[in-house]
């Protein structure tokens, strides 16, 4: 190792230096509009979608109903004890991040993740009062604050701050009934953490979305970091093709000099980009390959009669062939290889088995817990008791009546604590915890017999549902 | 400083360099350093307002007051007055129409558990199976009663308590110590009592025992030997046995007399808390 001393001693500290994307007009500008509206739309919107689930249950299409302890998607509810659906869906979450980074480089950064569209979102607004590029560098620039400039800030901090409202107040109902819920807000009848989670909500927005942007992938997310080990050669990023634009220069110079490449510096790239990079210097973990660069190079590219593509989605191992001279392999030879094969199928097996034990789940559901403090109790007539804890799932939307059997020796027979039938009744939509007895007669094979295997039946007579838990009958071995 | 072709902003380096490699000196935002001051004078701020500094007999206490005894204190108090209106509600019923209440029965087992287990435990068992001695409570075999009144009852008073003149008292004599009997009538008489339930182990001497039975022990545990609740008498016919059901273990009963006891509960427990046991005792398996 060898020392050498820096050659001029800099502040650890910088201040963010302020950034101004100017406004760009292109294919991948467009497919991020429509995709900011899509999933706007879909945060907006979903909450209000009805869903006629009967009287017993809420009628909202997607619903996190934490006191009640069930969660609703369109015809789908999942109760606590089916978490496990939660979990796939984040395997399958988890998978499908792996799948598009290793084909697409960081395409949820730059399309799909909220910080961005939200950032886009309040770029625009700026955009609509304050101006473009220009206008906003001179007002920023503007020492002075006059009427002019108040007037501005004013109106854009106020239009950020309603969008925020906006978006924290949507998140509040997906938890509880939307309607009832908007008019309680306004008539302040609404729990205290429904305002405090819109105040939250609604400040974290204006601040990331207004004032952070680019700084909360910098600094804050860790998923450029993770992305570094997830993407490789093939991977798509957006890339400056430097064997055809170097050495740059301004477009009049360029008949004189046959050297010239096909970058005239014209900065259209770096003006627009909204984490304020320049492409040209290669890849970047500030690059969230949003693609506006290449819209705004493509638009130039036009203007001075060049062929698209100086600045483009490219995989790092075109490069060397297109040195070479060679055409670049085609963009689906990138995406499908091995690697993203085996993420698909991955993904689609952990879906397919969602969705089959989705369709295989019964409406009426019981979990046996036997009591073992103590295993059995000696009845007077010397028969042999065993204790269960049945919980019993009703996911119906009406009551229904649950009969309890017990299958395993003719000589047992089942006993329900609080009631002498056999059959119990479960209000709607609930969880019932019933001890249930089971008796072997004093000499029966069970009551002598250390254990003996036995199946609990939970039966809906109206409708013919039914299921079982297997269990043990313990009986006493000298009896 | 010539810029490298993978240094992307105009900053310096560390100057340290391992191989050729250099060591770029991005410099931290200014908002990061802010944050980091602003979490120190926060932390100074914390310490004085709540116990931290270590002295020589405690610590300060903060000074907004906070403990965590205190904070015990207010949920204990807090939860006291929630549940106050049920407990109240609770104590007005009348015992028998309690499990009729899905909410109060509800309420009285999950309360009820929680008072077998601090109070009774101890000598029932965790799962009110009892021990040798200590009658189990899960059975359908009950000394003194097993309908929710009588079991309240015998909660409230104890058995053989000697703090509450109410208490439920009776005594067996030992035949044997106090010599009520003869060696060979106790023997008879243990004979005939374990034939009752089939396992005489001598049926010679169960013809005699039967009338020793019914000079000495019937008064109490009945002619036909299925005890008295007035008296607590167990009955002697069925499959369950106190204090153990051999040879051995019924003859220490017969010469010595064996009894238990337990405490009257209305000095320690609420009337709340007394019929929330009750109910709990009453449905784990061998209510009447």
């Amino acid at each position: 190792m060898s020392q050498t001393e820096p050659e001029a001693p800099q502040s650890l500290y910088a201040a963010r230096e302020p950034i101004f994307p100017r406004r760009v007009k292109g294919k991948f500008r467009n497919l991020k509009w429509l995709i900011m509206i899509v999933t706007l739309g879909i945060y907006y919107l979903t909450p209000w979608i009805r869903w006629d689930r009967g009287p017993a249950l809420p009628d909202q299409a997607v619903l996190v109903d934490l006191g009640n302890r069930r969660f609703f998607f369109f015809m789908i509810e999942i109760w606590p004890h089916e978490f496990y659906f939660v979990a796939g869906l984040l395997v399958m979450a988890g998978l499908g991040l792996f799948l598009f980074t290793s084909a697409l480089g960081r395409v949820w950064c730059g399309y799909a993740c909220p910080q961005t569209v939200w950032t886009d979102l309040f770029i625009l607004v700026e955009r609509w009062i304050e101006g473009d590029r220009n206008a906003r560098l001179r007002l920023h620039r503007q020492k002075k604050m006059d009427f002019r400039k108040a007037r501005l800030r004013l109106e854009k901090w106020s239009a950020w701050l309603l969008i925020s409202v906006a978006t924290g107040g949507a998140w509040v109902f997906y938890f509880t009934d939307a309607p009832t819920l908007l008019v309680d807000l306004f008539t302040l009848n609404a729990h205290p953490i429904a305002y405090s989670t819109i105040v939250v909500m609604t400040l974290t927005t204006f601040i990331f979305g207004g004032f952070a942007r680019e700084q909360i992938c910098i600094y804050a997310c860790p998923w450029p970091r993770i992305q570094a080990a997830m993407l490789d050669e093939d991977s798509l990023v957006v890339g400056y093709r430097s064997w055809r634009g170097e050495p740059r220069g301004k477009a009049r110079k360029q008949e004189e000099n046959a050297e010239q490449g096909d970058c005239i510096d014209c900065m259209a790239c770096v003006n627009v980009c909204p984490v304020g990079i320049d492409i040209r210097n290669g890849q970047q973990l500030e690059c969230i390959t949003c693609a506006l660069c290449i819209d705004a190079c493509d638009e130039i590219m036009d203007k001075i009669g060049k062929p698209r593509g100086l600045i483009d989605y490219m995989a790092l191992t075109d490069e060397a062939a297109e040195r070479a001279g060679n055409p670049p392999k085609s963009i689906w030879k990138h995406i499908f290889r091995p690697r993203t094969i085996l993420y698909t199928s991955l993904w689609t097996l952990v879906g397919v088995g969602l969705v089959v034990a989705l369709f295989m789940r019964t409406e009426i559901d019981l979990t046996v817990a036997p009591v073992r403090n103590p295993v059995f109790v000696t009845l007077s007539d010397g028969s042999i008791r065993n204790t269960y804890d049945v919980r019993l799932r009703n996911k119906h939307g009406e009551d229904r009546p649950f009969r309890i059997s017990v299958k395993g020796d003719p000589a047992l027979r089942v006993q329900l604590e609080g009631t002498p039938y056999a059959t119990t009744d479960v209000p709607a939509d609930t969880m019932k915890l019933q001890r249930v007895y089971v008796i072997a007669p004093k000499g029966s094979n069970p009551a002598t017999h250390e254990r003996t295997d036995i199946r609990i039946w939970v039966e809906d007579n109206s409708t013919g549902d039914r299921a079982y838990k297997d269990t043990v009958f313990h009986g006493k071995e000298n009896n | 400083m010539a810029k490298k072709p993978n240094q992307t902003k105009d900053v310096g380096t560390t100057g340290h360099e391992w191989d050729g490699i250099e060591e770029l000196n991005t410099p931290l935002p200014r908002w990061w350093l802010w944050t980091f001051y602003a979490c120190i004078v926060w932390g100074v701020i914390y310490t004085i307002a709540y116990p931290a500094w270590p002295l020589v007999n405690g610590a300060t206490a903060g000074f907004l007051g906070w403990s965590t005894r205190g904070d015990v204190a207010a949920e204990i108090s807090a939860n006291e007055a929630k549940l106050g209106p049920i407990n109240a509600k609770l104590a007005a019923a009348e015992l028998t129409e309690i499990s009729a209440d899905a909410e109060l029965q509800g309420y009285a087992v999950s309360a009820g558990a929680a008072v077998f287990k601090t109070w009774c435990a101890q000598c029932h068992g965790s799962g009110a199976a009892g021990a040798a001695g200590y009658p189990n409570l899960l059975d359908d075999d009950w000394l003194w009663g097993g309908d929710i009144e009588t079991i309240h009852t015998t909660i409230t008073h104890g058995i053989r308590s000697a703090d509450d003149e109410d208490t439920r008292i009776s005594d067996m004599p030992a035949f044997g110590k106090d010599e009520l009997l003869e060696k060979e009538q106790i023997e008879q008489v243990v004979n005939y009592v374990m034939s009752l339930s089939g396992t005489a182990q001598d049926a010679a001497l169960v013809e005699e025992g039967a009338v020793v039975f019914a000079d000495n022990c019937a008064s109490c545990h009945g002619d036909d030997a299925t005890g008295g609740r007035d008296l607590g008498a167990p009955n002697l016919s069925d499959a369950i046995w106190l204090f153990g059901g051999s040879y051995d273990a019924i003859k220490e009963t017969v010469v010595n007399s064996r009894k238990g006891v337990m405490p009257n509960w209305n000095t320690r427990l609420s009337e709340a808390q007394i019929r929330a046991v009750s109910a709990y005792v009453h449905q784990l398996g061998g209510g009447e």
